[in-house]
């Protein structure tokens, strides 16, 4: 299969073959072409050459609706649920039949019951957690009995015991004899789960092989084309520097029906120190971010306290000037402006504290230092662009990304907030990114790091806090904490809940 | 078989700047057809239009005249638009202003001195402002889509004015023709070159202010914030920029523009308040500030180049006899022809056969 997209070419005569009753995963980095491929797969994009034989039969599938009665079913990463609706008349939407909702509502039981599957038919979506969402995806993927079912970075919304699960029911429906087309770029997960993998690189196959049979680190090799180069944290010196960033009380009612209200969230993080903050998706993260940023301010002024200053009542600006940098989750369009030239995206950030480098008289901007500034920017953290100040959206996601966290750390800011740090980025970036922010804290600032990716969190903090509802657990250091443990948090359980008390959702 | 709009990995810089001349060069052919289906010679008519007013001196005074307004409003219609607050109000605006500044020399006639024409144009731009202010404030506030509220404020100020100029503004030795007492000498602009034609200080005014205004877009902080605001609100607040005080800004200035336009008007050309005085400037504005690119610099160029189509079309209604109104048929083929080339340089025409449901995920 090839599919071009202007001057890019998604997919290079990708071929992949998938039996009957195995799972098989399509690996690859973020931008290596998984999705384009699926896509084609499932009548959503036209391939511009290739050929899909389904069951030996060539087929031009132009269409979901055909891909569905053809007997291809699909889980999509990003649910298209309706939250004001329940679970039944989600399904409904979906089927193609005038099906009573009674009726899908007791299909739906049955499967969910028969496949370990636990879901209240009747319950509004608004009030269900991101697994259970996607229990709904999967049972009306499930209730159009297909062959083949595809998965789209299934796990990446779910906590270890979460995903535990969906691994359950997965080989289950392989033992029954239908195929599996998983994508993921988690290594581990493959490695335990898949009998064949292909792995994509820049649209092209690198390699067909069996997961089983190589380790992570090869497996890696194959994805990224280079050995990723490990990132190391050194100890942490003292163990109680200054308290420079410090949340008291902090709370947030709900801006809009379905978002999360902030409850009573405490913490301190010290000079010196990476503190990371895990949760599923979707917890009260992005809320907690615009509070401490800024962007939302607080009632109460000691509600957020940078460097001894309360700033609960202080913009972003302010906030920025007292010595705090800020780094938010989405790139385009709220780190960045994209159709702005990387200097100006400089000025984006840096405008309020770095005044007399970048602005003259009459508030004039100086362009020259801008320049000068980003090319320092760019040098520093190895940013790949073409040509000399391209616009922000000209950028791969994770050479933006390094600009950005650059943008940041060029000033050296005492206390540094940052959302999804290595969200879409390629391997080599997030370690590069990575060291650079655990460098950042050695050398004396306070960092703090919102993810949803537990092996990241690992790998950089000096104690990881989780984020559940609105509520934050009280950090536990990393010596002390294990998967296990941060996962039941991320699931709502708890602090001191023992694993084998914890019940599932319902 | 549909046609889809499919977006361009990258824009040409060429075409971007060539664009207003492609399109001015398509309405000229446009314009030309349109002449040969009415029955005329195209090349008189487009000669008669585009050509004959500008070989008069008396003609290039009138140029002046009809194109600061269009520049005034423009420049600032530059500010909103680019910041994604589309003020479609100027006429009204132009209105206000021009009620407001003619107050002194109507209500208080006997009042006169060098400090008339300066208190007239602030109060003037202080009427448009105030006037643009409404439909800002009701967007702050309500989220109300300023598009209608700013549109629909110009009917108002239309029937405001109608009802002023007929009623208790009316000059009482007029008889009876609607219209103000016509302005004492101290509240007229005065003329650039007074011997060859009735040119005034407004297009003075229009330069200054769009070379001000050009400069504080390109060059200050707060034209970086105008062009963040209006690309990505949501970057702009990460900025540490308020959209809302960005809505009340860019109305402000636009409509102090836009008032400052109208006095121009009403103590330049025509040197009283008349029921005559919205000819569509307002809207024509939106046009030269498209044809500018939502530069002022730009805005310079394409307000003299709408200025023509009105001068062209009482050149052509008097050597051809056809209707003036074919002014507006050339200013609509002119903003057609903008907006279709910005479209065709971001995104190319795809005709996709078959029904496949495409780009959908």
């Amino acid at each position: 299969m090839t599919k071009v997209f202007g001057s890019l070419v998604a997919n290079d005569r990708v071929d992949l073959s998938i039996a009957k009753g195995e799972i098989h995963a399509l690996l690859g980095e973020n931008g290596a072409g998984k999705s384009t491929f699926v896509k084609m797969l499932f009548g959503s994009l036209e391939p511009n050459a290739g050929t899909i034989r389904w069951k030996g039969e060539a087929q031009a599938i132009t269409s979901p609706s055909m891909a569905r009665q053809l007997g291809i079913g699909m889980v999509f990463q990003h649910f298209s649920l309706f939250e004001a609706l329940t679970a039944a008349e989600n399904i409904a939407l979906a089927l193609d039949r005038s099906t009573p909702i009674a009726q899908i509502a007791e299909s739906a039981r049955k499967l969910s019951r028969d496949y370990g599957l636990p879901l209240d038919p009747h319950s509004l979506v608004g009030d269900l957690s991101v697994g259970e969402r996607q229990r709904i995806e999967i049972i009306r993927c499930l209730l159009q009995k297909p062959e083949l079912i595809i998965l789209d970075e299934p796990t990446s919304v779910l906590t270890p015991q979460e995903a535990d699960k969906l691994f359950e029911t997965l080989e289950r429906l392989r033992d029954e004899g239908k195929s599996i087309l998983y994508i993921s770029h988690r290594l581990e997960e493959v490695k335990r789960l898949c009998d064949r993998a292909t792995v994509l690189r820049h649209g092209k196959v690198v390699d067909h092989c069996n997961p089983r049979d190589e380790t992570a680190a090869s497996l890696a090799r194959m994805m990224v084309g280079e050995e990723v180069q490990a990132v190391s944290r050194p100890d942490h010196a003292g163990g109680d520097g200054e308290a420079l960033l410090d949340i008291r009380g902090l709370s947030r009612p709900a801006a809009t029906p379905f978002s999360v209200p902030l409850r009573n969230i405490d913490l301190s993080v010290r000079a010196g120190q990476v503190i990371g903050i895990a949760g599923v998706a979707g917890n009260g993260q992005g809320e907690f971010f615009e509070a401490v940023s800024g962007e939302v301010r607080q009632p109460e002024a000691g509600a957020v306290r940078i460097r001894g200053t309360d700033a609960g009542q202080l913009s972003i600006s302010a906030r920025r000037k007292l010595g705090a940098g800020f780094v938010p989750e989405e790139r385009l369009g709220h780190g960045a402006a994209p159709g702005l030239p990387l200097s100006q995206n400089l000025l984006l950030s840096r405008h309020a504290t770095d005044s007399r480098t970048y602005l003259g008289p009459l508030g004039t901007v100086r362009y020259g230092a801008l320049t000068a500034g980003a090319r320092r920017i760019v040098q520093e953290m190895d940013v790949r662009k073409s040509g000399e100040d391209p616009e922000a959206a000209a950028l791969s996601g994770g050479n933006l990304q390094k600009f950005i966290i650059g943008r940041e750390l060029d000033r050296r800011p005492a206390v540094m907030v940052v959302n999804q740090p290595t969200w879409g980025v390629d391997a080599g970036a997030a370690a590069r990114i990575r060291q650079s922010l655990i460098e950042l804290a050695r050398s004396g600032s306070a960092v703090l790091v919102i993810s949803q990716d537990l092996d990241e969190l690992f790998e950089m903090s000096d104690a990881i806090a989780v984020m559940h509802n609105g509520t934050l657990s009280s950090p536990v250091p990393i010596a002390e904490a294990t998967y296990e443990s941060v996962g039941l948090l991320m699931g709502g359980a708890e602090p001191g809940h023992k694993a084998t008390a914890h019940a599932e959702g319902l | 078989m549909r046609i889809e709009l499919v977006k361009r990995p990258r824009h040409s810089v060429l075409f971007s700047a060539l664009s207003p001349f492609v399109a001015l060069g398509l309405t000229i052919l446009a314009g030309a057809i349109m002449f040969a289906l009415l029955g005329k010679n195209p090349v008189v008519g487009l000669y008669s239009y585009f050509i004959e007013p500008l070989t008069e001196t008396w003609s290039l005074h009138e140029l002046a005249i009809k194109a600061a307004p269009l520049i005034l409003i423009a420049t600032g219609l530059c500010v909103c638009y680019l910041s994604n607050n589309w003020n479609i109000g100027a006429e009204g605006q132009f209105i206000t202003g021009a009620i407001l500044g003619s107050l002194l020399p109507v209500i208080f006639p006997g009042f006169t001195g060098p400090l008339v024409l300066p208190i007239m144009i602030l109060l003037a731009m202080i009427g448009g402002a105030a006037y643009a202010g409404i439909p800002a404030v009701l967007k702050m506030r309500f989220g109300t889509n300023e598009i209608l509220t700013s549109l629909m404020l110009v009917y108002v100020a239309q029937l405001f004015n109608d009802w002023l100029v007929r009623g208790p503004w009316r000059n009482p030795e007029g008889f009876s023709f609607p219209g103000t007492v016509t302005f004492h000498a101290d509240a007229l602009l005065p003329e650039i070159l007074p011997a060859s034609g009735r040119a005034n200080i407004g297009i003075v005014f229009a330069l200054v202010a769009a070379i001000v205004v050009w400069f504080i877009l390109a060059r200050t902080l707060k034209g970086f914030e105008v062009r963040v605001l209006g690309q990505s609100p949501r970057a702009g607040r990460f900025a540490g920029f308020s959209p809302r005080s960005m809505t009340l800004f860019a109305f402000l200035v636009s409509g102090a523009l836009a008032g400052l336009a109208g006095i121009t008007e009403v103590s330049g050309a025509v040197q009283a308040l008349n029921e005559k005085l919205s000819v569509g400037y307002g809207f024509t504005a939106i046009i030269v500030a498209f044809l500018g690119r939502l530069n002022p610099l730009g805005v310079i160029v394409a307000g003299f180049v709408l200025a023509l189509t009105y001068l062209g079309g009482e050149a052509a209604q008097i050597s051809l006899q056809i209707s003036d109104k074919t002014a507006r048929v050339f200013q609509g083929m002119l903003l057609f022809f903008v907006l279709a080339s910005d479209t065709l340089i971001h995104y190319r025409v795809r005709i996709v056969r078959g029904a496949g449901e495409a780009n959908r995920a």
